[in-house]
């Protein structure tokens, strides 16, 4: 509970992180999202034993962590926080692919662990770049952006009610189980009974506050539809990044550019 | 539960996000018609709620660790299966965005396979069929033990399901499915009886909340027929689209398929759409691969045209040495210039 805690504590520091002002934090947010999808795509839709290629695709989340000023050891430990499921599901493929595809003299690699190796270098890829996303964009003009994308309105609309009440209720939530902690011992007081007792509670009050938030937004003429305001255009910057990037992702997808320098690295030695 | 972007491949991904996509707009188009503003903030906050519902744990019951709340079933019984799936969404997002658990990629996996089996498909077929519109504790908690349950193991065996059709996994479908029902079960019981305690308190304290809720989902029957068959549009033709750009699937795919020992059961529901993918993979392959050689004819000579010293085609563990001490190389050039490139921007940087 208190990792949950302080995790929410850690969703007050990606909001400050995101209020920076960088060159990566200026530029227009649909073209950040944009950029990072085709990054996505492009690191995803190599084939599963590909290791090598993968590698050129880590200058993009260096250059937003660096260029944003991002703390790089804090972003580490919540990629590592995240990374069980593929790991614990990546961890077989050493057991069911055991031909070896590799010798490195005597000692075979099989492609079962090439494959993981893989699986893990896009983990680490994916996860950093799209936290640094966020980091660098923060939760109201990545909705703006995917507003202004086509994504559903409902949907956006959402997002920022859920982002805005989020802080308030997890207070709520964790004074609650602070309160309950100080009046028990151990595990006394954490069975279902109680449990179902204190969230009831809280969906009570949940209830009410969302319906005096209806009553107040209806003061200030709510008609159903929330308007997204606080435009931001797409300069010449914006353009030149996503060009920039899009065509170095292609580079670094068609040709293995680590297999093409070892090549020659090696050659020069012989 | 939530899968990541590293096990997925752009068409399965791209596939499930069109579908989910395509839910998200018809949900937003219902709950318009509806026109009940009041569900707006109420579906953020209880969104939030569901967050908030997770700093308290619990212990289960006679196992003495300690668990939390998932929330499709309790969403969709308080809010109705269309306002749910979207507060689902939401939920999704935000644990993908912030905490990374799941990718963004794998977020229209995610919300498909959490949102969409819970709000429409057991809710409306198990729960609302169970506890009736006089619901009563013992019926509240038959129908969301059942709901949940359900709901939990139809969204497990998505998970295998996208994770063998994207084939980065090794994991013979078979074997998968054997480790992902059994655990789903367990989670789903927990959850199934969290639902019903926390729905059966509402029941004594807030009856009319309930009720609202219910009678709001009777006003807008749910139409599966269509949206089953607008999915499967959406899906076909999506799939088939992504499948165009998804060049370099990979043709280890087929290879691992004929060596894995889970060969039948993999190879009946991946066949259509795999069988097609490759053809067009055929067609789209323009691209010589530089990959580490899988073993076949094919790879031989677009690896022997690079590089003159495995000319010799040679058996193939034998042949990869050389381009494996490259390989190696090459990889310890490219991070130690892209650490580099970091270090130069960040000084740049602090300068400026």
């Amino acid at each position: 509970m208190a990792g949950i805690e302080s995790s929410f504590f850690d969703l007050t520091r990606f909001d400050a992180l995101s209020r920076l002002d960088t060159p990566i934090h200026r530029l227009e947010p649909r073209i950040k999202v944009l950029t990072t999808m085709v990054f996505i795509v492009a690191v995803v839709s190599f084939d599963k034993y590909r290791v090598s290629a993968l590698l050129p695709f880590v200058l993009y989340p260096v250059v937003l962590i660096t260029l944003g000023d991002l703390p790089l050891r804090y972003l580490a430990g919540k990629v590592f926080l995240a990374l069980p499921f593929a790991f614990f599901i990546g961890v077989f493929n050493p057991f069911f692919d055991r031909e070896v595809l590799v010798r490195f003299g005597p000692v075979g690699v099989s492609g079962g662990w090439i494959s993981f190796a893989s699986i893990l270098i896009r983990f680490g890829l994916t996860v950093t770049t799209a936290l640094a996303l966020v980091a660098t964009t923060g939760m109201y003009d990545l909705c703006r952006a995917l507003d202004r994308l086509g994504v559903p309105r409902a949907l956006t609309v959402q997002l920022l009610f859920l982002y805005r009440y989020l802080f308030v209720l997890v207070d709520e939530g964790s004074r609650m189980q602070r309160a309950r902690s100080l009046r028990s011992f151990g595990n006394r007081g954490t069975g279902l009974r109680v449990y179902s007792h204190m969230i009831g509670q809280l969906l009570l009050r949940t209830l009410d506050r969302a319906q005096r938030i209806h009553a107040a937004m209806l003061c200030r003429g709510f008609d159903g539809e929330l308007r997204l305001t606080r435009s931001s255009s797409i300069g010449k910057r914006d353009i030149l990044f996503f060009c920039g990037w899009t065509a170095a992702f292609l580079l670094m997808r068609i040709y293995d550019l680590p297999a093409w320098a070892g090549k020659i690295a090696t050659g020069m030695v012989r | 539960m939530h899968m990541a972007d590293a096990l997925i491949s752009p068409a399965v991904g791209g596939t499930m996000w069109a579908v989910t996509a395509a839910l998200a707009a018809y949900s937003g188009k219902k709950l318009r018609q509806v026109q009940d503003d009041r569900k707006v903030p109420l579906m953020g906050v209880l969104g939030a709620f569901i967050f908030a519902a997770q700093m308290i744990n619990f212990t289960i019951p006679a196992t003495g660790s300690s668990g939390h709340l998932g929330g499709g079933m309790i969403l969709s019984i308080l809010l109705g299966p269309h306002a749910a799936f979207l507060t689902m969404a939401s939920i999704l997002t935000v644990q993908a965005l912030f905490f990374a658990d799941g990718g963004l990629l794998a977020l229209g996996c995610n919300i498909f396979n959490l949102g969409f089996f819970p709000c429409f498909v057991a809710y409306p077929f198990i729960y609302r069929k169970i506890s009736g519109d006089n619901p009563t504790p013992g019926r509240i908690l038959a129908g969301s033990m059942a709901a949940s349950i359900l709901a939990l193991q139809m969204g497990a065996f998505g998970v295998v399901l996208e994770t063998t059709f994207s084939g980065i996994s090794e994991l013979p479908f078979g074997t998968f499915v054997l480790l992902m029902q059994p655990i789903h079960l367990a989670i789903g019981i927990v959850e199934g009886l969290v639902t019903a305690a926390v729905v059966t308190f509402v029941w004594r304290a807030r009856p009319e909340v309930l009720e609202a809720a219910a009678t709001g989902k009777a006003r807008t029957p749910f139409p599966l027929k269509g949206v089953l068959a607008g999915l499967l549009v959406v899906t076909v033709v999506t799939g088939g689209a992504l499948s165009w750009f998804a060049s370099a699937h990979p043709d280890g795919l087929e290879w691992s398929m004929f060596r894995t020992s889970g060969k039948e059961e993999l190879d009946a529901p991946e066949q259509g759409p795999h069988a097609w993918l490759g053809r067009f993979q055929e067609k789209t392959a323009i691209l010589p691969d530089y990959g580490f050689p899988a073993g076949e004819e094919t790879e031989e000579p677009t690896e022997a045209g690079g590089t003159p010293e495995t000319a010799e085609a040679e058996p193939w563990p034998s042949i990869s040495a050389g381009t494996t001490v490259s390989g190696l190389v090459g990889a310890f050039l490219t991070l130690a210039l892209a650490g580099l490139i970091g270090l130069g921007l960040r000084r740049y940087h602090s300068k400026s």
